[in-house]
Parts: C-alpha cells; sequence; structure tokens
C-alpha cells in the first residue's frame, strides 16, 4: 500500500529522491541474492527538514532490537523489508553513527566468534565449579 | 599465544565486547568518512594496531586546543582511542612535572627514535632567538627542531601550530610561524581551527593507528575527509541563501527567521571546515546555528583577513557557475546547487585515497 503525503518543506535541497532511488536500487541487488550495503546519513548534506522527511518516508516495520555496548543503539527495520535504520549513541546520548544497512540482518546484531568464546571459558568455568560453591 | 598489548586483549579485559567495539568501528569509519562498510576493516587492523608512543608540545598557545580535545562530546569512545596511544609527554595532562617531565620526554623520544607521532600546539616565535616563549629554560624553537628530528610525522593542531594563528596576526610582535615554516623534512598535518573539532582531532590519530599512514591532505596540508568542504555547502542555512533571503543586521526579522547571515560577514563560503555536520557541544550546534556567521577560524590569516561583520568581497565564485548549470539543465538553481554538491562530494571521494608516510 502507498500512503502518498504531502510534506510542505521549505528546507529541502532536493537530496531525499537521491537517497530514497540510491535506497531502491541497493535493496534490488539485495533482492536478487546480490551484497549487502551501508549509506552513511552523517555523509550527506541533508537539512534537518529533509532528514525527518526521510524518517517519516522509510517509517518503521516489524522489527526493533536495542543494543547496549558503550551508549544504546537502535536497530529499527524500515517499512521496507531489508532496509534497516541503524542509529548509534554514546554513553551520553549523542548520535555516533547514522546508518541505513540494506541487508536480512544487519551486522552489528550477529553474535561475534570473539565474544561466544568468552563466553564458552566462563560457562566452563561455571559448569566445572565445586558443588560446594553453587550453594 | 595472545598478545597481551595488543588493544584485542586490553579491551577485553576492560568487559567490552567484540559487538561494542565493532559498533566503535562504525562510529570511526563514520567520523573518518570512510565507506562505512569498513568498519569491519577497521576493526582487523585497529585489534592488530601496535601502540604508538606520542609526544604533544605546547608552544605559544591558549591551551584551548588541549581544552577542545579533553571536552569532546563522546568520551567512552574517545577515550578508547587513547587506549590506543601511548601519549608520553603533554605537559598539561601529565602528572610529572619539572625534571621528571622534561626526562619522560627525552626517553620517549629516544625509545621511539625515527617512529614517535609528534603533535603539536602553539606557533612558534623566532624573533630575537625565540626567547619570546620557553619552557624549561629551553625555546619552542630549539624544542621543535629537537623532537622533529626523530618524528615518524607531525600533527599540527589548531590554527596556531597550522598556519601561525593569533600570535602570527598584526604586528606579530614575537616572529610567530606555523610548524610547517620550520620543518621542511617530515610529513605534516594541518589540523586547523581555533580549537579545532575535537572529534577531527580523534579521527586523524584513529587514520594512523588504522592504516599506520596520513590521510590524504588537501593543498594546506588539512586532511581532506574534514576539510574537503566548505561550511557553506554544508550549512543548514543554504537554502536562504539559494532564495536570496538574508539577515541584514543580528535583531531583523530575517535574523528571527533564520536567514542567512553571509551579509552579517560570515565566512562560511570561503571556510573550510567540518562544524556543519560534525558541529560541537555534543551535537547541539555550531556557530551559524547560534545565529553568528563563521569567523573562517579554520583558514590561514583570518584574524588579519578583515572585519568579522563585513560581509565576504564578491559573492561566492560558485554562484556563476551554477547560473550556468541551472541555464543548461534548465533545473532550479537549487537543485543545481544539490547536484554540483553531490559531484563534488563524489571528487572528494575519489579523491580520498590514502597517501603512506613515505609518500609525504
Amino acid at each position: 500500500m502507498i500512503i502518498n503525503v504531502e510534506v510542505a518543506d521549505p528546507y529541502s535541497v532536493g537530496n531525499i529522491a537521491a537517497i530514497l532511488s540510491e535506497i531502491a536500487s541497493r535493496l534490488g541487488t539485495l533482492a536478487d541474492g546480490g551484497e549487502t550495503s551501508l549509506i552513511d546519513l552523517k555523509s550527506l548534506p541533508l537539512s534537518s527538514g529533509e532528514y525527518e522527511h526521510l524518517r517519516f518516508t522509510l517509517g518503521r516495520g516489524e522489527v526493533t532490537a536495542s543494543l547496549d555496548a558503550i551508549g544504546m543503539s537502535e536497530i529499527v527495520e524500515t517499512q521496507f523489508s531489508g532496509v534497516w535504520w541503524i542509529t548509534h549513541y554514546n554513553d551520553q546520548g549523542d548520535i555516533v553513527a547514522d546508518l541505513i544497512e540494506i541487508a536480512t540482518i544487519p551486522n552489528i546484531l550477529l553474535s561475534q566468534p570473539e565474544d561466544m568464546r568468552t563466553g564458552l571459558a566462563l560457562l566452563h568455568a561455571i559448569i566445572s565449579r565445586p558443588a560446594s560453591s553453587h550453594d | 599465544m595472545a598478545d597481551h598489548d595488543s588493544l584485542e586483549h586490553r579491551l577485553a579485559e576492560q568487559g567490552i565486547s567484540r559487538r561494542a567495539f565493532l559498533k566503535f568501528c562504525a562510529a570511526m569509519a563514520s567520523l573518518m568518512a570512510l565507506p562505512p562498510g569498513s568498519a569491519v576493516a577497521i576493526a582487523a587492523a585497529l585489534a592488530k594496531a601496535k601502540r604508538p608512543s606520542v609526544i604533544w608540545l605546547s608552544f605559544q598557545e591558549c591551551t584551548g586546543c588541549t581544552e577542545s580535545l579533553t571536552r569532546s562530546h563522546s568520551p567512552t569512545l574517545e577515550s578508547l582511542i587513547f587506549d590506543m596511544i601511548s601519549l608520553d609527554y603533554h605537559h598539561t595532562l601529565q602528572a610529572a612535572s619539572g625534571f621528571a617531565a622534561e626526562k619522560s620526554r627525552d626517553d620517549a623520544m629516544q625509545a621511539y627514535y625515527g617512529k614517535y607521532l609528534l603533535l603539536v600546539d602553539g606557533s612558534i616565535p623566532t624573533k630575537d632567538g625565540g626567547v619570546y616563549s620557553t619552557i624549561a629554560g629551553r625555546s619552542n624553537l630549539d624544542l621543535l627542531h629537537e623532537a622533529a628530528k626523530g618524528a615518524a610525522a607531525i600533527v599540527a593542531v589548531g590554527t596556531c601550530a597550522a598556519f601561525g594563528g593569533i600570535p602570527m596576526a598584526k604586528p606579530n610582535p614575537t616572529g610567530a610561524v606555523a610548524v610547517s615554516d620550520l620543518i621542511k623534512d617530515k610529513p605534516i598535518i594541518n589540523i586547523s581551527g581555533c580549537p579545532p573539532i575535537p572529534a577531527v582531532i580523534t579521527g586523524v590519530l584513529a587514520h594512523y593507528l588504522t592504516f599506520g599512514e596520513l590521510p590524504a591532505l588537501d593543498e594546506l596540508g588539512r586532511p581532506k575527509a574534514f576539510y574537503g568542504e566548505t561550511i557553506h555547502d554544508h550549512c543548514y542555512r543554504r537554502p536562504f541563501y539559494d532564495q536570496g533571503k538574508f539577515a541584514k543586521t543580528f535583531d531583523d526579522e530575517g535574523a528571527r527567521n533564520g536567514w542567512c547571515l553571509y551579509e552579517l560577514g560570515c565566512k562560511g563560503p570561503t571556510t573550510h571546515n567540518a562544524c556543519a555536520t560534525t558541529k560541537w557541544n555534543g551535537g547541539a550546534g555550531f556557530p551559524i546555528e547560534a545565529g553568528h556567521g563563521c569567523l573562517g577560524c579554520s583558514e590561514p590569516n583570518f584574524w588579519d583577513a578583515g572585519s568579522f561583520y563585513a560581509p565576504l568581497p564578491a559573492p561566492s565564485a560558485d554562484v556563476t557557475t551554477i547560473a550556468e548549470v541551472a541555464a543548461v539543465t534548465g533545473a532550479a538553481a537549487a537543485v543545481a546547487l544539490s547536484a554540483l554538491d553531490r559531484a563534488k562530494k563524489k571528487r572528494a571521494q575519489q579523491a580520498h585515497e590514502k597517501l603512506t608516510v613515505k609518500d609525504l
């Protein structure tokens, strides 16, 4: 379903259409079994009006995840499946990275081998602990 | 066997997960204006990175550059960078004082000869044998020449070190000069600004750590990733400039409506820096967002470039080109402008090739 929304935007300098086309092209690639990709929103000249416009256009889809690692991160699948909006915050709540990832699942959500090994060692330590210490 | 001095090990000791590290690398990639997909490559390189020795010398300066860096808005992320370097001398930040302080610098210079990174803030007075600024009885001039000899590269932090800055402003009573006026045989990277954006300082350090080389520089020795475009290119008031809507005084209707500050002397069109995108004070804003024009502090001789409140002599040279493009394509000027910006951005990205220390 396509909802047409008129947004009066005196700030627009015409970047939104270009970004949407870029996203569409990359989503097409992914849908055809191609590679995942990323767009760095901080590197693009967006007025605050355009930024909101882009958020509004992409919307929110079925999946939202949050990550708590040196500050929060919000990972939202937009209304377009395969198009994710990832916002990384630091401890103070400032945005340190703002990305659009075109992927079946964003890379940052995957469990990392290094962390799994650390967890495994901890798990083994707990298992091998003498029963008396479990009280 | 695990390398206990590697960054990977030190992060694990602090309980920082690999995922958190990847997030940090994503922030670094964004900061350094590298392709966003390079976070994984950055993580791999940083995990193996050796901790370089850094010597920071402060000369004829106000300590604003150090203030900027230590008050940067994302201390957790930035402090990670500081875990990655060994800051062996910084006379404002170090605990040691007196002879012990000077000895720690001499020891580091000897131990890491040819490998350390030399950071300098402040200009260097040359008049009367450099007598106008001394540390422990030695002139800045002497200290710089000595420290530069064994440096792998020099980072001139702030407009004073990069271009002479305020100490060099007319009549320049101390004969102040920039680092690059004195040192000719070392790669020098200029991180200008009064003060420079803290994220730019850390971004350059991160780049050096990641790639073991300096980022691509513009003709004034500044990293293109941050100084490749003007304040005007990325200013949120740019549409008003394109529409010809200008504030005429600081309290007229135009000023209240947030119109372009060009006629009030804004130096945005001629100033190369990342303020409009990186912003200041935790991303709260930048001078133009506070209603004041850009002073042009990251450009050479900004203090002597006429009044901060006098409009730039002629409209930005780009305007003619824009009119021509608009005429040819029949597009609205604003759209043409945006197309020009994109073309420029693409060129800047293509030009984002890395230079090795050797190349320089």
